[in-house]
């Protein structure tokens, strides 16, 4: 069985909303990112751009968007294969430590990422 | 509880016993390029700790991707975000009910593939 009380927002519909909204702030931001590499960056240069607020508030909120886009699709991914049909009665055990694991490492991300803006 | 997926969805199709067309291998790897990005964030926040920890992490960062692999690397996180992020965009399109035809959706398809293959190339040429 799987069942819709692990998704995200708990529908289908807010799930696909919030999908292509964080999709797009993520593409905004690594676009951004990219465009400053491009440019070429030295330490200072570098150090500068993260001590700004705008670019701490643009980059916590691409790491909320990581964590909703990820969980969402990671979710999709193991509904989809890790399931009784697919596996058997092992299918629901895997995809519910899969899904585990995947929160542990989307909150060490999240975590990691507020440390290294504000650490 | 109201359930709002089915216990047992439908499965209409078994895809493994058929020849993919260019539409389904576009979704795939969508797909397989998304759980790719999961595990590089990993690395590309790697990389952002080191190279904001100080002058010298930021050196030894720069000291490090002189490296084959490393560069390797990073060239597979970037083209998976290439390739994905323009899939995605075509989702966003057709969203929009843009070339939800069959023959939007080949051409959508082939448009992806195309410019991601041209944009990946560049990536590889500035990496090195
Ligand atoms: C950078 C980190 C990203 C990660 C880890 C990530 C991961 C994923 C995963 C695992 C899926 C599920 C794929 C599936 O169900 O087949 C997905 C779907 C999606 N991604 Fe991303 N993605 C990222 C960035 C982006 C960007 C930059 C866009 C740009 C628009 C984007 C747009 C989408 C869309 C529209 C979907 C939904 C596709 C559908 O409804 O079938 N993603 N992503
Ligand atoms: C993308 C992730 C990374 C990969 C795949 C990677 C891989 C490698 C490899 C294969 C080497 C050996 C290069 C050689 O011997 O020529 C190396 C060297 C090195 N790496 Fe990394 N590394 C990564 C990230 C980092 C980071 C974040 C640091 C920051 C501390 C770092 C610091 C170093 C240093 C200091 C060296 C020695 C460089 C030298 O002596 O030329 N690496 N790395």
């Amino acid at each position: 069985m799987v069942r819709s009380v692990t998704s995200f927002g708990r529908s289908g519909l807010s799930d696909w909303l919030v999908q292509r909204v964080s999709g797009v702030i993520l593409l905004a931001y690594f676009l951004y990112i990219g465009a400053a590499l491009i440019g070429g960056v030295d330490y200072l240069a570098w150090r500068e751009m993260f001590a700004s607020t705008g670019m701490r508030v643009f980059t916590l909120l691409a790491l909320l968007s990581l964590a909703a886009h990820a969980w969402i699709g990671m979710w999709a991914v193991s509904t989809d294969y890790m399931t009784e049909r697919l596996m058997g009665p092992k299918g629901n055990v895997l995809r519910i430590a899969f899904q585990i694991a995947c929160s542990l490492v989307i909150f060490v991300y999240v975590i990691w990422g507020i440390q290294i803006l504000w650490g | 509880m109201v359930s709002n997926v089915k216990d047992n969805r439908p499965v209409n199709l078994d895809i493994g016993t058929m020849r993919l067309p260019i539409t389904a291998w576009a979704s795939i790897t969508h797909r397989a390029t998304g759980v790719a990005l999961f595990v590089g964030m990993a690395v590309l926040l790697w990389l952002l700790d080191r190279s904001l920890s100080g002058a010298e992490g930021f050196a030894s960062v720069q000291q490090c991707l002189d490296s084959f692999i490393a560069k390797l690397i990073i060239w597979g996180v970037v083209s998976a975000l290439i390739y994905h992020s323009l899939a995605g965009i075509k989702h966003l399109v057709m969203d929009f009910g843009v070339g939800e035809t069959m023959e939007g959706g080949v051409l959508g398809a082939r448009i992806v593939i195309a410019a991601s293959a041209v944009l990946i190339l560049i990536a590889g040429a500035w990496i090195w």
